[in-house]
């Protein structure tokens, strides 16, 4: 038979110990271990964004073309780092789309890709509106592909890039299918994940990406968001831009001039 | 009472053990969790090195133009300056040591990426001047009549 201290007692113990996971949490959480070892006070000057113009694309392809040869992603493969869609919106509402080999030779037809070996051919009074849209990986600040890597083999830069690691990739797919996007794949090759990484041995050395290089209109631009005087940033603070899926909460960092609603 | 329960203890604890060993043998000493925390920074960090070691393929037109100035002043002065040598010429890599000679793209194909028309009214393309690459002298490479670096028959811009 428990008295009544005992129990109290006891009940103030059980309620202390189902308190302490939670504080146990708190207590090592990595933010203040990294503030006590002094890393967060020179916190990374350097974020990565990338810019895109799609009234200047003109859907050539050749970014797509220089992304495959500079990141050696196996070139007749059906697999890209980076692709072209495009978009065509006819008067009486209908939206057709297509990106025939990721736009690897461009678009060399007016004919859209229905899938399926069928083709539409559109007049042009009958447009609306038409255009392309490069896609890329976006370097999200709360990247999906990331949380889910079950081994640690993806996972994001100081300077907010998305990389993978071969050595320690399993080729498991959790990522795959956990980007929103759809912008990774299996490599190949190598048999791990696989995606565009901004050409992290471009920027790191103060080059450009080789899809912004090969742009001819200046399509593509990157940036540090995190200098005001950055002209990039200048464009994502004091214009209209877009990202891609705003509702998954991954903010992207690939930001869109002139796309519509019907671009996903 | 003793024993049977024991023994089999003991046998799992070594388990953990060796697997604990096992682990400080084969994790490399950089794997941990690194500036963007547990969910975005477990990783190891040497690979961050790893890619920033990927081989540069494509050199840029700055490359080229030392040797190639001949070339290089004559496209500046026509609407192709905007595109770069190695979007027809292939990377560069390390040229001329290796490979001392590169693959032209001299395809139609090429050539179409834009010169295709596509009258798009939201797209840089609509202001591209195209052919019909069926009856635009469908057997011939638009290199036999355009010079890429001189694209206008007989003059510049």
């Amino acid at each position: 038979m428990i008295n009544r201290r005992d129990f109290l007692k006891n009940a103030a113990k059980g309620i202390a110990g189902l308190a302490l996971p939670l504080a146990a949490i708190e207590i090592v959480s990595p933010r203040k271990l990294f503030a006590a070892r002094g890393d967060v006070g020179k916190e990374s000057k350097l974020r990565w964004a990338f810019l895109v113009d799609t009234y200047k694309c003109v859907g050539c392809g050749l970014c797509v073309k220089a992304c495959k040869l500079e990141n050696e992603i196996p070139y007749d493969a059906n697999v890209t780092r980076t692709w072209v869609e495009r978009y065509v919106l006819t008067k009486d509402g209908r939206m057709f789309g297509d990106t025939p080999k990721g736009a690897r030779d461009g678009f060399a037809t007016s004919k859209i890709d229905l899938g399926g070996g069928k083709f539409q051919d559109i007049k042009k009074e009958d447009i609306d509106k038409a255009f392309f849209v490069p896609k890329l990986c976006n370097q999200c600040e709360n990247p999906p592909c990331v949380q889910v890597c079950p081994v640690g083999a993806t996972y994001q830069t100081p300077d907010g890039v998305v990389l993978v690691d071969r050595k320690w990739c399993i080729g498991c797919g959790y990522c795959i299918m956990a980007c929103p996007y759809g912008v990774r794949f299996f490599h190949p090759v190598h048999k791990v994940a696989e995606k565009c990484n901004f050409c992290y041995h471009r920027i790191t050395k103060g080059m450009k990406t080789a899809c912004i290089q090969a742009c001819p209109f200046g399509a593509r631009m990157i940036g540090n968001v995190k200098d005001p005087n950055d002209p990039v940033t200048r464009v994502i603070r004091t214009q209209r831009v877009s990202v891609l899926k705003d509702e998954y909460g991954t903010r992207p960092q690939v930001y869109y001039i002139g796309i519509s609603r019907e671009v996903i | 009472m003793k024993s049977h329960v024991w023994r089999p203890l003991f046998v799992a604890l070594g388990i953990v053990i060796l697997i604990l060993i096992a682990r400080q043998i084969l994790v490399p000493k950089d794997f941990g969790i690194h500036e963007r925390g547990y969910m975005y920074g477990f990783y190891r960090k040497s690979n961050e090195e790893d890619w920033k070691n990927f081989a540069v393929k494509y050199r840029s037109a700055e490359y080229c133009k030392d040797c190639h100035s001949d070339k290089h002043s004559m496209i500046m002065q026509t609407p192709h300056a905007v595109i770069q040598c190695e979007n027809c010429h292939g990377p560069a890599l390390e040229h001329p040591s290796n490979p001392p000679k590169l693959a032209i793209d001299r395809s139609r194909a090429e050539c179409l990426r834009c010169h295709f028309p596509l009258p798009y009214p939201t797209s840089g393309r609509a202001n591209i001047r195209g052919i019909d690459p069926e009856k635009h002298n469908p057997d011939i490479e638009c290199t036999m009549c355009h010079n890429p670096h001189k694209p206008k028959i007989g003059g510049t811009k």
